[in-house]
């Protein structure tokens, strides 16, 4: 069975159907990407999923639970978490905290324990900071765990993203454009440690990605979206080939100025891209 | 202001550009000078000596409070204009000079104006004593030396511009220290001339400010010390000892701060122990509010409810008047009123947990003006007294008059343990795993649910404990003052223990302590400026959010990779435990 699925999922934002019936099976294990041009959908349906839009038809169901009607911390509490496209770090933690704030559905001493500085909290204490050392070294922040999350450089703020994620211990990890702004040789070492997450950890992956070369080498399925519609589903190779997906990105060739132009250019309907609908969820 | 206006016009119009910064800064220098006289400051600073003249051999004293405000807005032009001068040493000082000598000018102008018209109807401060002050007590006929002693001043502040950054910082240190020290001279001598230091007492403090000895000494030693600060960087070293050396180091200086603290009232007095009581009290609200405000980021302006609270289910519970209800002990009375206090902050927490930002503002603002408007209502007449309020609250220990503990001496000691328990328990909760959910909240709302944390439980337990704590500080006030009117519980408590939280610095513990002294405990001393107190209220809180946004003291970040890595402690040794003892007390 598998470990996430979505049933006819439709998300509208006033007249604008950002999800239009999507049906998505994603088996435990793989790791997918979901690809489409500006305003497909891709990060909407990543925000059905953690649980930050509630959607409006259809249901999503992680390893056998019903998650459409839960709460973010419901769903992240049953091991689904997430990475931001637009880095959403606590700016104001150092990095190590950041990890640490991970753990937190992993700790369960209460706070007049904490107060009363039992036994009890100080062995979890020291536990969660070994495990946030681990995570840093894992993600290649060791060294940096006190500097404040915000003064990072790039590079290091996604990593620290990441590792705070994995700090969750997720079964299934939504990657938002997890190498948006890198250049080829960190796209290519991130490429790698993500492989290294399902091959070596074990979690499922999920990924939003616009670099072609990144999505081909990694994924085992992709999605295509297109005006919130699932346009293609299958291999790489497959989608490589998919007539449908070569018109949705590089437009018909017939209609056609610009051939290489990006394909949100020259549809107005979609110029809500998916960073402004993260931004409407944060405010 | 009306003397600064016509230079204002000459100025701009008949020199050119590379002296305009200088001219600039001469200006505001000349209008802050100015307005400090006409309003009235620098004549009531002057009856405050910060440095007495009796080893000069002169009557009064050397330098006032109120000649100290003009001197400093001579150094600040002078040295603002230097900086912004466009290059080379020369230039800098003939800058600094321009910039001291618009700024005398403009005194000098004030005194001629105030003896040819007659001013004082309309700025009752400008009188002859101030102008006699600004002359050096030479009366009209000095009128020009406030522009030497400007141009002075100017090119002096204008040669510290030239020297190092460090050696600036030190000196501005050890200026500080004169001033602050001259201010409090009192409270150093009088515990001085009663113990074996009576001597070394005589010889730095003269009676009122310091003596000439002293000030040097003084300056000398602050330059000193922030000097070898600044080389040995002494506080980094501490940070990162290993947590065994550290507390051997740092336990002296807390024993001896403890005992400091033990014997105040005693060799201080009773006002000054009261001073200290207040600003205890709001050190307890400021640690409750910072859990909401400063970890959680939720903005209470209605924080003032849970204190009513406290102090309300003290007094109902104790009161030996008709309102009483219980006739308990103080004791038995304050977890209660805690308890009480933190079901209302769960109560007032449940309908605005889904308000962010400015709307939350609005709606605890509505809160509080709900419970101070309750209070003093008929409708609750019966049971809180409306405007009469609840007397006869007893006092905590009831103790023969005359003894130890009598009078404010029992309140001091209680609101400190208080305010030291609250801080105690606030500093364990900060490093907790609530308290990282806090600071998430604070960061990223959205992120921090997505990452697993129940918002409603993690946003009503800070509520709850930041009532919690303020309800203590209410109780304990109901045990201070032996009473409670509707009256004590204003808006402006409130907006006041949200200033003092922003001033020290979001977040901190240290911070709120800072804050509370600073906002609280200040004006309290300074009684004498009382008239001035908002004014000087508001100027802090502008030059804060101006220059240090983040607070006196920010909250600093916890070496918790590098610290352990260093420590190699066994698993079972907490590192963070030793850390909270260290500082809690």
């Amino acid at each position: 069975m598998a470990l996430l699925t979505a049933e006819n999922v439709t998300k509208r934002f006033g007249g604008l159907v950002a999800v239009n019936k999507l049906n998505f099976k994603l088996e435990q294990g793989t790791i997918a990407s979901v690809i489409g041009p500006n305003g497909a959908g891709k990060t909407t349906f990543f925000n059905c999923i953690a649980g930050f839009y509630h959607v409006d038809e259809g249901t999503i169901d992680f390893d056998g639970t019903k998650i459409n009607t839960l709460r973010p911390d419901q769903i992240a509490r049953l091991g689904v978490n997430r990475t931001y496209q637009n880095i959403r770090l606590f700016a104001n933690m150092t990095a190590i905290e950041n990890v640490l704030v991970g753990q937190h559905r992993h700790l369960h001493s209460p706070w007049i324990a904490a107060v009363l500085n039992l036994p009890g909290t100080r062995s979890e204490e020291t536990m969660a900071l070994d495990e946030a050392r681990r995570l840093l070294r894992y993600v290649g922040l060791q060294g940096r765990g006190d500097v404040l999350a915000g003064k990072l450089p790039y590079g290091d703020q996604r990593r620290l993203e990441v590792g705070r994620a994995l700090a969750t211990k997720p079964r299934l990890l939504l990657l938002d454009e997890p190498t948006a702004g890198m250049n080829p040789i960190e796209k290519q070492q991130m490429t790698e440690f993500i492989r290294g997450l399902r091959d070596d950890l074990g979690i499922t992956i999920l990924l939003i990605e616009h670099e072609m070369r990144v999505v081909m080498g990694i994924s085992e399925r992709i999605t295509v979206l297109n005006y919130g519609e699932k346009l293609a589903e299958g291999t790489p190779h497959e989608i490589q080939t998919n007539p449908l997906v070569i018109e949705a990105y590089l437009g018909r060739s017939k209609e056609s100025e610009t051939p290489g132009g990006a394909a949100s250019a020259g549809k107005p309907a979609s110029a809500e891209g998916p960073s402004s609908m993260a931004g409407a969820a944060g405010s | 202001m009306n003397v600064a206006a016509p230079t204002t016009g000459a100025g701009s119009s008949t020199v050119r550009s590379p002296w305009r910064p200088a001219i600039r800064t001469g200006l505001l220098g000349a209008l802050v000078s100015v307005y400090l006289c006409v309003v009235g400051i620098v004549p009531i600073f002057n009856q405050r000596p910060l440095v007495a003249g009796g080893m000069l051999g002169m009557s009064g004293p050397l330098i006032s409070l109120g000649q100290t405000a003009l001197l400093l807005t001579f150094l600040g032009a002078g040295f603002l204009a230097a900086r912004r001068a466009p290059s080379g040493r020369r230039q800098a000082v003939a800058a600094g000079v321009i910039a001291g000598t618009i700024s005398g000018v403009a005194l000098s102008a004030l005194v001629l104006i105030g003896n040819a018209i007659e001013i004082r109807n309309v700025l009752l401060n400008a009188s002859p004593a101030l102008y006699n002050l600004l002359t050096f007590n030479n009366g009209v006929a000095g009128f020009w030396l406030p522009i030497v002693f400007g141009a002075g001043i100017g090119g002096l502040a204008a040669g510290l511009s030239l020297l190092g950054p460090k050696l600036q910082r030190s000196l501005f240190v050890g200026l500080l220290s004169v001033v602050v020290l001259g201010l409090f001279a009192g409270l150093v001598r009088t515990p001085m001339l009663t113990s074996p230091l009576a001597d070394l007492g005589r010889l730095l403090f003269a009676e009122e400010g310091l003596t000439v000895f002293g000030a040097v000494l003084f300056v000398a030693l602050a330059v000193g010390l922030h000097q070898l600060q600044r080389t040995y960087r002494i506080d980094r070293r501490i940070a990162l000892m290993p947590a065994d050396r550290r507390r051997t180091v740092l336990a002296p200086a807390v024993i001896v701060l403890a005992l400091m603290i033990l014997v105040l009232p005693e060799s201080l007095g009773s006002f000054f122990a009261q001073v200290i009581a207040i600003v205890a009290l709001y050190v307890m609200m400021g640690l409750g509010l910072n859990i909401t405000l400063g970890l959680a980021g939720l903005l209470d302006l209605g924080f003032v409810a849970f204190f009513a609270v406290g102090a309300y289910t003290v007094g109902l519970l104790t009161s030996t008047a008709e309102l009483g209800i219980a006739d308990w002990s103080f004791w038995a009375a304050v977890p209660v009123a805690v308890l009480v206090a933190m079901a209302f902050g769960a109560f007032f927490g449940l309908p605005i947990l889904g308000i962010r930002g400015d709307y939350l503002a609005i709606a605890t603002l509505g809160f509080g003006e709900i419970i101070r408007i309750l209070a003093g209502s008929d409708l609750l007449k019966g049971l809180l007294g409306g405007p009469q309020g609840i007397i006869n609250i007893p006092k905590p220990f009831d103790v023969p008059p005359g003894s130890f503990l009598a009078g404010p001496n029992q309140i001091y000691y209680i609101a400190l343990i208080g305010a030291a328990l609250i801080a105690f328990i606030a500093f364990r909760l900060r490093g907790s795993r609530l308290g990282r959910a806090w600071l998430a909240i604070r960061e990223d709302e959205d992120v921090a649910e997505a990452i697993g944390i129940n918002l409603v439980q993690t946003k009503l337990l800070a509520y709850m404990l930041g009532a919690a704590f303020a309800g203590l500080g209410g109780a304990v006030f109901a045990g201070l003052v032996g009473s409670i009117f509707a009256s004590s519980i204003e808006l402006f408590v409130s907006i006041n223990v949200a200033s003092l939280i922003i001033v020290g610095g979001m977040g901190s513990i240290p911070g709120v302590i800072v804050g509370a002294i600073f906002l609280i405990g200040l004006p309290e001393l300074f009684r004498e400026f009382s008239e001035y107190r908002f004014l000087f209220y508001g100027i802090a809180l502008i030059a804060m959010m101006r220059f240090r946004p983040e607070g006196l003291l920010p909250s600093r970040i916890t070496l918790r990779e590098l610290q352990v890595a260093e420590n190699e402690e066994p698993p079972g040794g907490a590192v963070g435990g030793v850390v909270a003892e260290a500082e809690a007390t």
